[in-house]
C-alpha cells in the first residue's frame, strides 16, 4: 500500500507540476486570445478589457492559477475563447479518440515486437537476427513525419483507405457490425503508422532483455534437463524478461503520444492533435493547458497501469 | 570514424550553400511551378555524344512533350563555376560564382521545382542551413543548460540537486512533443523570422535540458570523489576553480556524445513544428518549410518529387547516429 500511496502522491506532483508549469508559461506570453481585437478600431478598448476582466486574464498570475486549480479540482477546465464553450466535453471527445487510437496501436506494437525481439534473442548472431537488427535500424532512422507522410500517399493513390476522419457521412444509419467495419477502416493507417513509429526501440529492449536472461544459470540448468526450447523461452525466460519491459511499457505511452499528436494532424484522425494546433494558433489558452493536462493524465494512468501489471506478474514483487 | 567525416563535408556544404546552390532561394520562376527534376542528358537527339551533360527547355522538355521532328528543342550545356545570382558566403562575404548552371532562359531544377518555379535543390540546401543551424544550436543551448543543472546538482547535492532533478523529471516523463507545443504556444505568432528562429531554438533546448543534465550529474557525482580533485581542495581551490579544471574536463566525452545525439533530434523537432506552420515562415526555407506544401493531397499525389527532400534526410539521420557511435566508442576506450 505504502508503494502505491507514493507512486499515487508522484502522479499528483507531475500533475501540479505541469499544470503549474503551463499556466505560468502561457501567462507571462505577450499578447492574449483578446489581442487582435485591441487593434480593431471597431471594438471599444473598453469592451476588450471587459471581456478580459469576465475571463480573469486581468489578475495576477498566482490568483488566477488559484482560481484555475481551484475549479480543476471541481471537474471544469475553464472556457474556450474560439468555441465560447467549456473546455472539458470539448477535451473528453477528442480524448476518447485518441485513448482509442493510442491504444490499439500501443498493443498492436507490442504484439509485434514480443515475438521480433524473442525470436532475435533466440537466435542471437544468426543471420535472421542480423537481418532483424538492420530492419529495426532502418525502422528508427526513418523520422515519423516521413512515415505517416508516405501512409498519407497511400492511401491518396491507392484509395483504399479513407484520406481522414474517423467514419463515413452515414455513419448513424448503419448497423452495428457495418460500424464496426467503418471505424476499423479508419482506423487501420493512423493505427499501423502509430505502432511502426514506436515499434523499433520495443523490439530491441524486448530483445535485449531475453538475451540477458538467457544468458543466466536457471536457463542453462532448465535446458540441461532437456525441457523443450520453446518452452525454455516461453515459460522460464519470458516472464523473467518481462519486468524491465513493463517499466518500458509505461515510457512507452509518452513517446507513443507525441507520435499521435503528429498522425492526428497529418491522417486527420479527430484527436486531440488538430484541436490542439488550432488552439495554439488562436492563443486559446485554457484549451491548451487543457490538452496538455489531459496527455499528463494518459501518462500517469500508463505509469499506474504498468505499476499494477508489475504486481500481477513478478511474484519477486511484494506489496507490503 | 569515416561517419564524422561525411557530416564534416555535409555542413561545409551546407555552408557553402549559395555557391553549390544553383539559384537563390527566393528566385521564383511563376511560368514554372511543380516543374519536375532536370534530367541531364548526354546523347542530343541525333544520337551523338556529349562529354558536357546538357538539359532541355523545363517547359519543352522531352519527358512533358514527345520530341518532333524539328521541334526547336534548345538544348543548354550545364556549365562549371558560372557567374550568375550574388550570395553571401556565411553572411559575410558576397560572390557572384556558382558551382553550376546554364545559360538564361534555361534552368536547371535537379529536385524539380516547387508552387512558385523555385528550384527545390537550391532551397534544400539553403533550407539546410537554418535547419541544421537550429539543430546545432538547440542542441549547444540544452548541452548548456544542462552541464549548469547538471554540474550544480552533482556537485553541491542536497535540496537544490533533489529540485533540479525532480524538475528535470518532469521534463523526460512528458510527452515532447506536447511540451514543445505547450512551449511554443507562449510564444508570439506574429514576430520576425529570426526572431522565430531564435525562440525555435530557446524552446528546443528548454525542453531538451533534462537528459544531458541527469548524465553530467552522474559524471560530476564520480568525479568530485576522485582523489586529486580531494586533494586540489586541500590544497584550498575554489570551488568555481575545481568544477572549471578538474571536474567538468571529465564530462566533455558524455557531451559531445549528447550532442551528436541531440542535433538531429532537434532538426527533427524543427522540420516538425515548421512543417505544422508553427516555425519559421515563408520565404525562409527550412526543410520543414520545403515538406510542408505535401499537406495539400494534390502536391502529394501529383508530384512524388516533392518528397525528395524527406528521402534525403534518412541518409544524413544514418550518418549522424553512426558518428554517435562511434563517438560513444572512443569515448569508452579513452575512458578505460
Amino acid at each position: 500500500m505504502r508503494y502505491l500511496a507514493r507512486r499515487s502522491v508522484h502522479a499528483l506532483l507531475l500533475l501540479f507540476g505541469v499544470s503549474f508549469f503551463s499556466f505560468a508559461l502561457l501567462q507571462l506570453s505577450p499578447g492574449d486570445f483578446f489581442t487582435p481585437m485591441d487593434l480593431n478600431t471597431q471594438t471599444s478598448s473598453d469592451a476588450v478589457d471587459a471581456l478580459r476582466s469576465e475571463h480573469g486574464l486581468n489578475k495576477p498570475l498566482l490568483v488566477q492559477y488559484g482560481h484555475w486549480l481551484q475549479s480543476a479540482m471541481k471537474g471544469d477546465l475553464g472556457t474556450s475563447f474560439a468555441y465560447n464553450s467549456p473546455v472539458a466535453p470539448l477535451l473528453a471527445v477528442r480524448a476518447r479518440n485518441t485513448a482509442l487510437l493510442t491504444m490499439i496501436s500501443l498493443i498492436l506494437a507490442w504484439i509485434i515486437a514480443i515475438p521480433f525481439g524473442v525470436w532475435s534473442a533466440a537466435h542471437h548472431g544468426g543471420w535472421t537476427d542480423r537481418a532483424g537488427g538492420v530492419v529495426t535500424s532502418a525502422l528508427a532512422t526513418i523520422p515519423d513525419l516521413m512515415l505517416f507522410l508516405a501512409l498519407l500517399l497511400l492511401a491518396v493513390r491507392s484509395g483504399w483507405f479513407p484520406t481522414g476522419g474517423m467514419t463515413s457521412e452515414r455513419f448513424a444509419d448503419f448497423s452495428f457490425a457495418a460500424k464496426v467495419k467503418d471505424l476499423a477502416v479508419h482506423l487501420f493507417l493512423p493505427c499501423l503508422g502509430l505502432a511502426l513509429a514506436s515499434l523499433a526501440p520495443l523490439i530491441r529492449h524486448v530483445r535485449a532483455a531475453m538475451i540477458e536472461v538467457l544468458d543466466s544459470p536457471f536457463i542453462r540448468a532448465a535446458r540441461a534437463q532437456g525441457i523443450p526450447e520453446h518452452r525454455v523461452l516461453l515459460r522460464y525466460a519470458f516472464p523473467v524478461a518481462a519486468n524491465p519491459l513493463i517499466t518500458l511499457f509505461g515510457f512507452s505511452v509518452a513517446a507513443m503520444l507525441s507520435a499521435s499528436l503528429l498522425v492526428e494532424v497529418i491522417l486527420g484522425w479527430p484527436g486531440i492533435g488538430p484541436l490542439l494546433l488550432e488552439a495554439i494558433l488562436a492563443k486559446d489558452v485554457f484549451l491548451v493547458i487543457g490538452a496538455v493536462m489531459l496527455s499528463a493524465i494518459f501518462l500517469v494512468i500508463g505509469n499506474l497501469v504498468s505499476d499494477a501489471l508489475l504486481v500481477a506478474i513478478d511474484p519477486r514483487i511484494r506489496l507490503e | 570514424m569515416w561517419a564524422l567525416g561525411i557530416l564534416a563535408v555535409f555542413y561545409c556544404v551546407l555552408l557553402f550553400a549559395g555557391f553549390f546552390a544553383p539559384y537563390d532561394f527566393a528566385a521564383q520562376n511563376r511560368d514554372m511551378p511543380y516543374a519536375p527534376p532536370t534530367t541531364l542528358h548526354f546523347v542530343d537527339s541525333q544520337g551523338r555524344f556529349h562529354f558536357r551533360p546538357f538539359v532541355y527547355d523545363p517547359q519543352k522538355s522531352p519527358l512533358l512533350t514527345p520530341l518532333n521532328e524539328g521541334d526547336s528543342n534548345q538544348a543548354y550545356p550545364v556549365r562549371f563555376f558560372v557567374r550568375a545570382a550574388p550570395y553571401k558566403i556565411a553572411g559575410v562575404f558576397t560572390s557572384h560564382v556558382h558551382l553550376f548552371g546554364v545559360d538564361e532562359p534555361g534552368r536547371i531544377f535537379l529536385m524539380g521545382s516547387d508552387a512558385y518555379g523555385r528550384d527545390q535543390f537550391s532551397r534544400f540546401l539553403y533550407g539546410g542551413q537554418i535547419s541544421m543551424l537550429a539543430g546545432l544550436l538547440a542542441a549547444v543551448f540544452s548541452v548548456s543548460v544542462g552541464v549548469l543543472a547538471g554540474g550544480i546538482a552533482g556537485y553541491y547535492g542536497t535540496w537544490i540537486d533533489e529540485i533540479l532533478m525532480r524538475g528535470g523529471e518532469l521534463f523526460l516523463a512528458l510527452p515532447w512533443l506536447y511540451l514543445l507545443f505547450a512551449v511554443r504556444a507562449a510564444l508570439p505568432l506574429h514576430i520576425s523570422q529570426w526572431e522565430v528562429f531564435l525562440l525555435l531554438i530557446s524552446v528546443m533546448g528548454l525542453i531538451g535540458w533534462a537528459r544531458p543534465a541527469r548524465l553530467i550529474r552522474g559524471v560530476v557525482l564520480s568525479a568530485k570523489n576522485r582523489n586529486f580533485v580531494v586533494a586540489a581542495r586541500g590544497f584550498g581551490a575554489s570551488d568555481a576553480y575545481l568544477l572549471r579544471r578538474h571536474v567538468l574536463p571529465q564530462t566533455y566525452g558524455v557531451l559531445l556524445t549528447q550532442m551528436t545525439l541531440l542535433v538531429p533530434q532537434f532538426v527533427l523537432a524543427e522540420v516538425t513544428l515548421t512543417f505544422l506552420g508553427l516555425g519559421v515562415g515563408e520565404p525562409m526555407p527550412s526543410w520543414g518549410a520545403l515538406l510542408s506544401s505535401l499537406q495539400q493531397y494534390s502536391v502529394l499525389s501529383s508530384y512524388w518529387w516533392m518528397f525528395l527532400p524527406a528521402i534525403l534526410l534518412i541518409p544524413l539521420f544514418v550518418v549522424f547516429y553512426a558518428a554517435a557511435d562511434a563517438l560513444q566508442e572512443l569515448n569508452r576506450s579513452v575512458l578505460l
